[in-house]
């Protein structure tokens, strides 16, 4: 697919910057001039994925818009941290809506940028997976739906981390929160659908849709700056692990999410107008027990009171997700 | 006027929140000493050149690397490097060809002309080198550099040693070893050719230290009974008779008995001199030769035969009487009662090599074990400003040792001129495999060096190992990890949820922000070359 093709540079041709690259190759966080749109001093745990992410994001967002953006935020651990009162970490034009309503505040501010003839000024709106898959989803499938001229970015962690850990229907199987404990013959999270975002944003066939995680600054950045060069309703669903709620080392933040997209439980690809266009192939495959085991959320299904029956299904998940959506190449398998 | 609670306070930015408290653990920058330095016997700083080599600056490049030792094109071609046996890259798919690289720029600096920079003002100090081998030649380079007046005295009518008058051509082209040679008698070193120093005591009367280099040069001999009609010589004085006019007449069936790489380098060189059958006989298996592998496969590639497990007893008129032998259990040869003859026109000795002491007669306080010199960890003899080095003292005998006791003995030389003693830094932390994070490396295969084709091979002495061209040793310089060494990739920059990481510019590498620094440890965990350590914070 269309990743940026990075010459061969065998040192670092995966890291963030690379000095033998020229300047305008080189990645957006690679850059002294980045926007640092949420910059220190923030009050998000050590290692927060969401921080890093919405930096990752936000910055690529500001490049390519020549800093003529503003950001919506839906409740949530990100606009907790971020914006203490009376401060701010924010360097962009930010707006907190409510917990449900982002995609609609974003809507009515970029219907109010087309009626002052600004149409330089381009919108994202961003929110947690609680805000987005749950109680936003409403609002967001209308934005959709109607095609509004906003990239809304989603950061899943997962569950709600905010209010101390709950589930939500992003969620996965197993998965311990403070609704679902490990307890019973099924411990965690049931085994169900959950609502698989990124596809239900397909089937409203809008411009573009594409998942990514912080473990691929480039693909991320790629994505970003497409979406932000396309017109109309852009969803981007972004993975970004939570030390504080999955019980992983704060410095292991990047390795989990290399992991997840790496066994093939969370697939990166990308879509546009509903159908697939690309997808970021597994380099090192791994099994989800390589992935699981890292995270005191999944404790339960190792050690003395095992349930390899249940690893076994979410093997099965991962296997179904690589046939699916192609993530091996013949050689990686 | 009254404001309503919550809009009371000034908004301000969160750059008033210093986070830097939460910290537990903090981020330090390090340099770790990558295994490839580590393993290099003439101490190169090899990521330390190749770092250079990458952005396709190679003059840097050489220059970084002739800091250590002056001659990358001989060493390019000879050198064993242990480098690349040690190299990280090796546990992810096949090593950094470093001494490809290493050839690549010697030769480019030949033939681009470039000279060393000039010594500083002379210190006054004289200094003798006996010996202009690599050892000889490595210490007088150092001690030129150091702004010392340097005089070689070589009982050879050239310079080089076991370069010139061992190491075949087909190996090492003589113009190459030539360039490498002038560039340091450039630097105003005084070369006397055909001045063999017979008394070491009365030769360095007139100077204020001296340094000594002869090398190995006297064939070990094993006792064989011979007849008047054998031709029986050894390996040193054959391999030295090939610089001269005549070429040796070894027949047309050559025999060399021993199992090291001058055995190899003989037979080689027999096979070039038109004999069609040359074989050597060793006592020991495959596994035991101490010929390197790559070297043994060379040999066999070039139709030169080997007879494992057996021993010359006696050397008749064209026909050699050989005793099979079997190993015991601690891998020795033993003889068995089995003896069988073969056919030879002219039996070359390849055991090994003693040092001619002779010179060092009536000199005080010396030690000599085994044969070699004793030195100390400076590299000096029992008697003081006398230094020794390279074949000659106990050690692996090989030019980059004897490189690396050249410089080595030059420092230490300095110091006892000035009247101070060297102290060497202490080594950095091995940049080991585990401190790495491969991922951000992508997957590249080695560069194959080319060989010359297989009939030039077995008639020509022309050189049997080419060398890399500019892509071919960019891409190969470009494998480097450049382990437990910052490479400005940008990743602790990027990774930081914190903005805590300032970038201060190419070269220049960054630095950390405490200030707001939470001790995450996401910049050392995504450090791809292992140049970031976590250090427990002092509560
Ligand atoms: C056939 C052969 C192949 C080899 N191949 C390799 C190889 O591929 N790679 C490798 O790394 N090593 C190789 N070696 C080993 C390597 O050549 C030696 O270890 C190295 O040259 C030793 O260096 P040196 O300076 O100590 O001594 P030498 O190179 O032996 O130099 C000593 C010099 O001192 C001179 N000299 C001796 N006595 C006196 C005196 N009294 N007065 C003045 N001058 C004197 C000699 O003429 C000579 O020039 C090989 C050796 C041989 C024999
Ligand atoms: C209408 C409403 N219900 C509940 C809340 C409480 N609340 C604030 S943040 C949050 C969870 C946010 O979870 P998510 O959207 O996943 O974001 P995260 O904190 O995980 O980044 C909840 C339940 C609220 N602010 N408003
Ligand atoms: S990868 Fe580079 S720095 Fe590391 S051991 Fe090999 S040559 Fe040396
Ligand atoms: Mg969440």
């Amino acid at each position: 697919m269309g990743f940026q093709t990075i010459k061969f540079y065998q040192t670092g041709t995966y890291t963030v910057g690379n000095r033998l690259l020229l300047p305008d190759q080189r990645s957006v966080q690679a850059g002294e001039s980045r926007s640092n749109s949420i910059n220190s001093g923030h009050r998000a745990c050590q290692g927060c994925g969401e921080a890093l992410g919405a930096r990752y994001a936000i910055d690529a967002a500001m490049a390519e818009s020549d800093n003529r953006l503003i950001a919506v935020n839906a409740t949530g651990c990100l606009e907790v941290f971020s914006t203490p009162y009376p401060e701010s970490s924010w360097q962009v034009p930010w707006i907190h809506s409510v917990f449900g309503n982002a995609p609609a505040v974003a809507t009515g501010i970029a219907a109010a940028m087309k009626v002052k003839g600004k149409k330089d000024v381009r919108v994202v709106a961003q929110g947690g997976d609680g805000g987005t898959t749950d109680i936003g989803f409403g609002c967001l499938s209308g934005m959709f739906e109607r095609n509004d001229d906003v990239l809304y970015i989603c950061y899943d962690n997962e569950a709600y981390m905010n209010t101390g850990v709950q589930r939500s229907s992003a969620t996965p199987p197993a998965a311990r929160t403070a609704t679902t404990m490990p307890v019973g013959p099924e411990p965690g999270n049931p085994f169900g659908q959950g609502k698989n975002l990124p596809e239900i944003a397909m089937a409203h066939g809008i411009p573009y849709v594409a998942t990514a995680t912080v473990a691929d600054l480039r693909d991320l950045e790629y994505k970003v700056k497409k979406a932000m060069k396309m017109h109309g309703a852009r969803y981007i669903h972004l993975f970004v692990p939570c030390p504080l709620g999955w019980g992983t080392a704060s410095s292991d933040t990047i390795r989990i999410a290399r992991l997840a997209k790496e066994s093939g439980l969370f697939p990166v690809f990308e879509a546009e107008h509903g159908e697939i266009t690309g997808v970021l192939k597994i380099r090192r495959k791994v099994g989800v027990e390589e992935y699981l085991m890292p995270q005191k959320r999944f404790a339960h299904l190792f050690g003395s009171h095992s349930h390899p029956e249940m690893v076994i299904r979410i093997q099965e998940i991962a296997d179904r997700n690589i046939r699916k959506y192609g993530l091996l190449d013949e050689e990686a398998a | 006027m009254i404001k309503p609670y919550a809009i009371t306070l000034k908004p301000g930015t969160s750059l008033s929140n210093l986070t830097g408290t939460w910290r537990t653990e903090r981020p330090v920058y390090l340099d770790r000493l990558p295994p490839c330095n580590n393993a290099c016997p003439a101490g190169e700083n090899v990521q330390g050149w190749l770092y250079h080599a990458e952005s396709g600056d190679y003059e840097q490049a050489w220059r970084v690397l002739v800091e250590e030792n002056p001659f990358p094109a001989v060493m390019g071609r000879v050198c064993y490097h242990p480098c690349e046996g040690q190299c990280n890259r090796g546990k992810l798919d096949s090593p950094v060809g470093i001494n490809s690289v290493e050839r690549f720029l010697g030769d480019e600096a030949i033939r681009r002309g470039w000279k060393f920079s000039l010594p500083p003002d002379s210190s006054g100090k004289k200094v003798l080198v006996v010996g202009a081998g690599p050892s000889g030649l490595s210490a007088a380079y150092h001690l030129a550099r150091m702004g010392h007046e340097v005089e070689i005295q070589e009982a050879g009518p050239m310079a080089g040693g076991m370069m010139r008058f061992g190491i075949p051509k087909y190996r090492l082209p003589r113009d190459v070893l030539d360039a490498e040679v002038q560039r340091i008698v450039d630097l105003g070193v005084r070369l006397r050719l055909n001045s063999r120093v017979d008394n070491i005591a009365q030769g360095m009367q007139n100077f204020d230290a001296a340094f000594l280099a002869v090398g190995a040069h006297i064939a070990k001999r094993a006792f064989i009974p011979a007849g008047d009609a054998t031709h029986v010589v050894d390996a040193v004085s054959l391999l030295r008779s090939m610089e001269g006019e005549e070429k040796p007449m070894l027949g047309r069936r050559v025999v060399v008995y021993g199992g090291g790489n001058t055995a190899i380098d003989v037979a080689r060189t027999a096979r070039r001199l038109g004999a069609t059958d040359a074989i050597i006989v060793y006592r020991r298996t495959r596994e035991k030769m101490s010929a390197h592998d790559f070297e043994i496969e060379e040999a066999l590639q070039e139709g030169v035969m080997i007879k494992w497990l057996s021993a010359i007893r006696q050397a008749g008129e064209g026909q050699l009487t050989v005793e099979k032998m079997v190993l015991d259990d601690k891998g020795m040869p033993v003889p068995t009662g089995e003896f069988e003859t073969m056919e030879a026109d002219s039996l070359v000795l390849a055991l090994g090599q003693d040092v001619d002491l002779s010179l060092l007669e009536g000199v005080p306080d010396l030690e000599i074990k085994n044969g070699v010199v004793q030195v100390s960890a400076s590299m000096m003899t029992g008697y003081p400003g006398l230094f020794a080095g390279g074949d000659m003292v106990p050690s692996e005998r090989n030019v980059t040792v004897a490189v690396g006791h050249g410089k080595k003995a030059a420092r230490h030389i300095d110091a006892y001129l000035r009247g101070t003693s060297y102290e060497p830094h202490s080594k950095h932390e091995l940049a080991d495999y585990e401190k790495l994070n491969t991922w951000y490396y992508s997957d590249a295969d080695k560069t194959v060096r080319p060989m010359l084709d297989i009939i030039r091979r077995q008639t020509s002495f022309d050189e049997v190992q080419g060398g890399l061209d500019e892509t071919t040793a960019l891409f190969e310089a470009r494998r480097c990890l450049s382990c437990g060494n910052c490479f400005e990739c940008d990743n602790c920059y990027g990774v930081c949820p914190d903005n805590a990481v300032i970038k201060l510019g190419p070269g220049k590498r960054f630095k950390f922000n405490y200030d707001y620094c939470k001790g995450c440890g996401l910049c050392a965990a995504e450090c791809p070359c292992g140049a970031i350590k976590m250090v427990p914070e002092e509560i």
